[in-house]
């Protein structure tokens, strides 16, 4: 059983955090993997740093753009994945990169060194279904899981398409527009949850604008079996120019407060199992 | 000559295509089915034209260039988009794409712009066919062209400066994606050039076009046969598919001009056909100015419309045919090239278009005496006339 299927076997909902690689610098940018895993993290998204992240609202492409000021490559990239894969052997870690950089690198290779680094997963944000025969024998040759991503645009032929491909789990998207922070959660996350349900038993995880204990809970309360916090997060990394050891113990308390989110709502037992055959 | 994305829907060869965030796909998909529908659409068409003739000013003169022609020792005709209104080509495309988005029902149009043109062209659009429109334009850009920003508030356009990245035109784009993608359902964006994810590159060409099919007929009319040679400069590259489209299946050279900057040989240039490589960028595949990881890389040319990293998707497959020739000319041959028309011919280049005109001006001689060249001359200058000013004397 791969370690992402692992983890979605378990009855409570995931918590995933998301960090760009080289934020706030090569090095603490291994701090503050480590920390997140501490706190409680039970899958790690890692992102490439690009030039030009277009699905991104603001606080993650200022992250991407500190990582590359640091002088951040690929090659770092993969060289802190395996270092966390060491540290957490049992972590299940994404990958998350635009296109280019694989395309670059070329896939094969991209695939080969993600494999080899200890990811278990590529999630390519801006490449949809349409263009992607060109990684997909890449993913399976490496044994590599390709997350996809459905919106709440995504049309049901097209989420057909999609799940047809998909594997580890799926990124559903909260809403329509980029990653950052929201004050509320938008009001059709339970639809999406529900109506991508209905067509795949592979696990859902929901992310983009969750950043508060009770958006937690209630995304797991909609049932979700993952709930992914970036720039919430990513923030803490922002706020913190400078001084480190605040930065890691604000991150602590975030992850906690957020997780506590997870276990204080009455939904959050209500497994994917317990809603399939309910 | 249409169907000519012969690989799949949305390529030009290997190039092109859809590399977009998912939640895009849906907006991207509504856009090419009422493409397709408007395009058979006669009341589309009906007002399209009324919009282009009785409001823009086409058809845009081909004009014969008497002094340019002795200078350069070959028949010399501009085809002057600086005459359409708003004083450059880009109009051709922001009435055509303003009016889809009416016939779309969207209530709301936002663009992007770097020197200004598209977002001027884009705000003149808006209010002729009163939709509200929302200009992204880069902080640094904001203060370079104040002139441009002060008309487009003028025409009642709202001005968003972008602060992220360079702080230039592909920050504007990204910023303007990033509107789009929260704003699918009332929104339209009006992409500026041959660029971005299908169907933008087949939808600007197509409007763009009309230029090449006016000049295409024009110089059959006066000269009874067809030029030897076409030149246009190349930035995202509308203009220069514009011009180009209607004479790809004829024997006619075809030579799109690049920003050499301060030379190929420095990092200061803005020439992804022939100082890049292939790659993916802002929702296609074609020529980037990238690093090895795939970074996109900063850019140069005294010409902010030709200061992008990447080319439309058909330049990428028009290079690797041959079927276009790809070149490229130095800020100080477009100075000159610059200075060369506005005394020779009393007409005030745009800097982009002064690409071009220097090409013709450094390879003119290959012609023969009867030899017939067009320069495309999408825009007038008079946009740059202040920065041209400000240069120490002697720099051209």
């Amino acid at each position: 059983m791969s370690r992402i299927t692992g983890l979605f076997a378990l009855e409570n909902p995931a918590f995933i955090g998301f960090t760009v690689a080289g934020d706030p610098g090569i090095e603490a940018s291994l701090r503050v993997a480590k920390t997140m895993i501490d706190a409680g993290l039970d899958l790690l998204e890692i992102a490439v740093p690009y030039s030009d992240p277009v699905a991104d609202g603001p606080v993650i492409e200022r992250a991407h753009a500190r990582a590359l000021r640091a002088g951040t490559t690929p090659d770092d990239v993969f060289a802190l994945v395996r270092e966390v894969r060491d540290y957490a052997p049992a972590l299940p870690i994404v990958l998350f990169t635009y296109y280019n950089i694989v395309y670059r690198r070329g896939p094969g290779r991209f695939f080969a060194e993600a494999a080899a680094a200890g990811a278990d997963g590529v999630l390519i944000v801006d490449l949809p279904s349409e263009e992607s025969s060109e990684v997909t024998p890449y993913a399976a040759r490496h044994g590599i899981d390709r997350i996809a991503l459905i919106a709440p645009t995504t049309s049901p032929e097209r989420q057909n398409a999609i799940l047809r491909e998909a594997s580890g789990f799926v990124y559903l998207i909260s809403l329509e527009g980029v990653t950052g922070e929201r004050d509320r959660l938008p009001s059709g996350i339970a639809g999406l949850v529900g109506a991508v349900r209905e067509k795949t038993d592979l696990p859902l995880a929901v992310g983009f604008g969750i950043s508060r204990p009770e958006h937690v809970g209630a995304v797991a309360a909609a049932g979700a079996n993952g709930v992914i916090v970036g720039s919430a997060l990513v923030r803490i990394i922002e706020e913190h120019p400078g001084d480190e050891a605040g930065m890691l113990e604000s991150l602590r308390t975030a992850i906690g407060a957020m997780r506590s989110g997870l276990a204080a709502d009455p939904g959050h037992d209500i497994s994917r199992r317990e809603r399939v055959e309910g | 000559m249409q169907g000519d994305e012969t690989m799949k829907a949305g390529r030009y060869g290997v190039y092109g295509g859809q590399y977009v965030p998912e939640t895009l796909m849906s907006a991207l998909i509504e856009l090419e089915e009422t493409y397709g529908r408007v395009r058979e659409d006669p009341e589309f068409s009906r007002r399209l034209d009324w919009y282009l003739h009785e409001y823009a000013g086409r058809e845009t003169p081909l004009t014969y260039c008497e002094n340019l022609s002795r200078d350069l020792g070959c028949r010399v005709y501009l085809k002057r988009e600086d005459l359409l209104h708003g004083g450059a080509h880009k109009l051709n495309n922001t009435l055509g794409q303003a009016l889809m988005a009416k016939f779309m029902g969207k209530r709301r149009l936002i663009a992007e712009t770097g020197a200004g043109q598209h977002g001027v062209a884009t705000a003149i659009a808006g209010a002729a066919l009163g939709l509200p429109v929302e200009v992204y334009m880069g902080e640094v850009d904001t203060r370079r062209q104040a002139l441009n920003v002060f008309r487009m508030e003028l025409l009642g356009a709202r001005v968003s400066p972008v602060a992220s990245g360079s702080r230039t035109l592909k920050d504007a784009i990204n910023a303007a994606m990033r509107d789009w993608v929260a704003n699918l359902r009332d929104t339209h964006y009006l992409l500026g050039s041959c660029v971005g994810p299908h169907p933008f590159p087949r939808i600007v060409r197509d409007f763009q076009s009309v230029i090449g099919e006016e000049a295409r007929r024009q110089v059959l009319e006066r000269e009874g046969r067809l030029p030897d040679t076409v030149v246009a400069c190349v930035g995202g590259g509308s203009n220069a598919i514009g011009i180009f489209y209607p004479f790809t299946n004829d024997d006619v050279a075809l030579v799109g001009v690049e920003a050499g900057g301060e030379g190929l040989d420095t990092p200061r240039h803005g020439a992804s056909l022939c100082g890049g490589s292939v790659g993916v960028f802002q929702g296609a595949l074609s020529y980037l100015l990238q690093d090895d990881d795939g970074q996109a890389l900063e850019t140069h040319s005294i010409a902010a419309g030709l200061d992008h990293p990447s080319v439309g998707p058909e330049h990428a497959m028009l290079k690797d045919s041959g079927r276009v020739r790809y070149e490229t000319v130095t800020d100080a041959e477009a100075l000159a090239a610059f200075r060369h028309l506005s005394r020779t011919e009393g007409i005030i280049p745009a800097l982009e278009s002064a690409h071009a005109v220097a090409y013709a001006l450094r390879e003119a001689g290959n012609l023969d005496r009867d030899g017939i060249l067009i320069i495309n001359l999408s825009g007038r200058g008079d946009k740059d006339v202040a920065d041209v000013a400000k240069l120490p004397r002697g720099a051209a």
